[in-house]
């Protein structure tokens, strides 16, 4: 009999994933590891198939964490984040507003337009909410959010919907708009935000980003192969160093699950997903 | 407290994304790995975006606060930055070795880069079918580049093409077919190249350089040779099945220095000869400046092919019996064609002649003989120098095709 394969799902939100999967896939079966990807146009279904036994593992964005863990919870099962990215540790977003802006503090944003990424963002629309929640802004009550709703399902994957925002500040379309720090500085990099023209008024606490979710009852060995192997992956590896860069790191690390308490929190407040892991915003499209 | 040792670098007021990150990034590859650098800054988002740039280059950092009350950050020199140059491919260098010699072989990884180049390993391989140096190199494709580079010239103003003349209608008739037959050998001598250019890896970006310019040359002969071909209100004349039968061996030889030995030793040499012969005997001054200065540029391609052929029968001196079948193979594809066209043979007649009587005639007929035992000698004397005996390179030129080219 043959040795079973690891299975694994990622969701394909720029063409590029195909490119880095069958990269790394060559890289596991080379080292050994009989592995295969299953493509999703979305998390959600990404990780309902977590529990039905079409996936060992899953590379999953914050929000997806947080609804896995939700559902496995819900029925008395596990699931584990076993890796991550280096850059996925300690994200912080922004709330920026024009440079010749009135506005100098949040508290200044009641009853202004806040431009904010796709529905389902955590770095520019729920963990963004959250903080605003924090200094007393309840989004329509107390100002009105635009969003940017580009490709739902992937989670703000997609820098789409921060462009769009950070365009619109820039247009005089809205008062402020929402993004995670590096996209700053790349914006500011490429002109979408001239240097000079933005002002930073408040950055968020520190979350973390993606991480890979074991599947309940995941066959432990293969999972253990697969994380050593990330680990072994090297960034002065030729072979290997084109994938890591498409996929943003330098080097893997150990999962960890102590950044999401700011995303938790934003879930429960927005009533994005139930305790059990239900989808509950009615305008929620993937 | 002893100050502090570590380098600090001050980016004053200007921003990561004006230009601060090169300062960091120069200041970070002067230390070690593990190593700090304290960077002060002053403007609105440094820190935030100092946090975002190290996190993405895997650069520790923290902030602290510095004797005076400015913040500061205190970067570590993470260990992933030159680990993009490790085992990084050598390319040689730009002018060549101490001979100013490519190197031997060049490999599919160096791809495009420029010669001397230092290129990360992982680079994408191209595929050039002509990679080694003795397949395609020649010692001076770099001075013939340079001089082909200084010769060219415009055709639209290094020709008189305003210049006064009338010709009666058999010799212009005759011109415009000697122009027809021209411009199909140039579309060879254009297009044969052409088919190897692409597939000669840059590393021998003489011979790259040359040949490109070479395709230039050709495909400003088209243009001269179809201008004086219709300057009288003509269309071109006749193509025979001979003349092109000819053409196509050698626009189907696969081997780049067969190629080049059929085209340019063999064909182009006898062309500067046509040329020559045109540039003394045309009847008119237009195609007398037309033939002085294609042959002039026929002249360096004919060079370059014998440089190419004399480099590598030095290195592999078997290579002479490939030469040999080539010419043999050559004539027997082309035994049943008719060779030179009689229409091309009578122009260039009518062409010395002048005009259509019998005295005349004959003076033409002896030029068109004496032109075809100077191409024969000529294509005698360059066998000679490729190494061929005496008797061995009469044989081989009286092989070649009657068609000249």
């Amino acid at each position: 009999m043959s040795e079973p394969t690891l299975i694994m799902g990622a969701v394909a939100y720029a063409p590029k994933v195909v490119t880095i999967w069958e990269g790394f896939k060559a890289f596991f079966v080379k080292n050994g590891l009989p592995f295969d990807y299953v493509l999703y146009s979305n998390y959600e279904k990404q990780v309902e198939a977590q529990f039905d036994d079409t996936l060992h593992l899953a590379w999953n964005s914050p929000l997806a964490w947080v609804r896995a863990d939700r559902i496995a919870r819900s029925r008395g099962q596990q699931v584990k984040a076993v890796a991550m990215r280096d850059t996925d540790c300690d994200l912080r977003s922004a709330i920026v507003v024009r440079a010749d802006s009135p506005v100098q503090t949040l508290a200044e944003l009641r009853d202004k337009t806040v431009g904010m990424g796709a529905l389902d963002s955590p770095q520019a629309t729920l963990i963004p909410l959250d903080h605003l929640r924090s200094a007393g802004l309840v989004k329509q009550r107390d100002f009105q959010l635009r969003y940017f709703d580009v490709l739902g399902g992937k989670h703000g994957d997609h820098i789409g919907g921060e462009r769009d925002a950070a365009v619109a500040l820039m247009a005089g379309e809205v008062d402020a708009c929402c993004l995670i720090d590096g996209n700053h500085l790349a914006f500011g990099l490429d002109g979408t935000l001239p240097s000079g023209s933005t002002r930073v008024i408040a950055r968020t606490g520190a979350y973390d980003h993606c991480n890979f979710t074991t599947s309940p009852g995941a066959p432990a060995d293969l999972i253990e192969r697969f994380v050593a192997l990330l680990m072994a992956m090297r960034w002065d590896d030729p072979q290997v160093r084109p994938l890591l860069e498409l996929e943003g790191l330098r080097e893997w690390r150990a999962g960890r699950t102590s950044g999401y308490a700011l995303l938790e929190r934003a879930v429960d407040d927005e009533n994005f997903y139930s305790r059990d892991g239900a989808i509950l915003n009615p305008d929620y499209r993937y | 407290m002893a100050p502090s040792s570590t380098p600090t670098i001050d980016i004053e007021s200007l921003g990561l994304d004006q230009g601060a990150l090169l300062l960091i990034r120069r200041a970070l590859a002067e230390r070690p790995v593990g190593g700090e650098l304290q960077v002060r800054g002053r403007s609105p988002d440094w820190q935030m975006h100092l946090e975002a740039w190290c996190r993405s280059q895997g650069h520790p950092l923290r902030f602290e606060t510095a004797v005076d009350g400015i913040a500061q950050a205190r970067i570590t020199r993470g260990p992933h930055a030159e680990g993009r140059w490790r085992d990084a491919q050598a390319t040689g260098t730009a002018h060549g070795d101490i001979n100013g010699m490519p190197a031997e072989d060049a490999a599919s990884g160096w791809g495009l880069a420029a010669r001397g180049a230092t290129v990360e390993a992982g680079s994408p391989d191209f595929f050039f079918a002509l990679h080694r140096r003795h397949e395609l190199w020649a010692a001076t494709a770099g001075e013939l580049y340079r001089q082909a580079a200084a010769a060219q010239w415009d055709p639209g103003t290094a020709i008189d093409w305003d210049a006064v003349f009338e010709l009666p209608p058999p010799i212009e008739a005759a011109v415009v077919q000697v122009m027809t037959y021209l411009i199909e050998n140039e579309n060879a001598a254009l297009l044969v190249p052409a088919r190897h250019l692409g597939q000669i890896h840059p590393h021998y970006r003489e011979v790259l350089q040359l040949l490109a310019l070479q395709c230039g040359d050709e495909a400003r002969h088209v243009e001269v040779f179809t201008r004086r071909a219709t300057l009288r209100g003509h269309e071109p004349a006749l193509s025979t099945a001979g003349g092109q039968a000819s053409l196509r061996t050698l626009f189907d030889a696969p081997d780049f220095s067969v190629a080049t030995f059929l085209l340019a030793v063999l064909g182009e040499g006898s062309f500067v000869n046509l040329l020559n012969f045109l540039q003394a005997n045309a009847p008119d001054p237009v195609t007398r400046q037309i033939a002085r200065l294609t042959a002039r540029d026929e002249a360096r391609h004919v060079a370059f092919g014998m440089a190419h052929l004399e480099y590598r029968l030095s290195v592999q001196p078997d290579y002479q019996a490939k030469l040999r079948n080539a010419i043999e193979v050559r004539y027997d594809a082309l035994a049943h064609t008719a060779g030179l066209n009689e229409e091309v043979f009578d122009a260039l007649v009518l062409l010395a002649a002048g005009e259509l009587s019998p005295e005349a005639i004959a003076r033409g007929h002896a030029a068109v003989q004496q032109l075809q035992r100077d191409m024969a000698a000529g294509r005698r004397a360059r066998l000679a120098r490729l190494g061929f005996e005496r008797d061995e390179a009469k044989r081989l030129s009286d092989l070649h095709t009657r068609n000249f080219m």
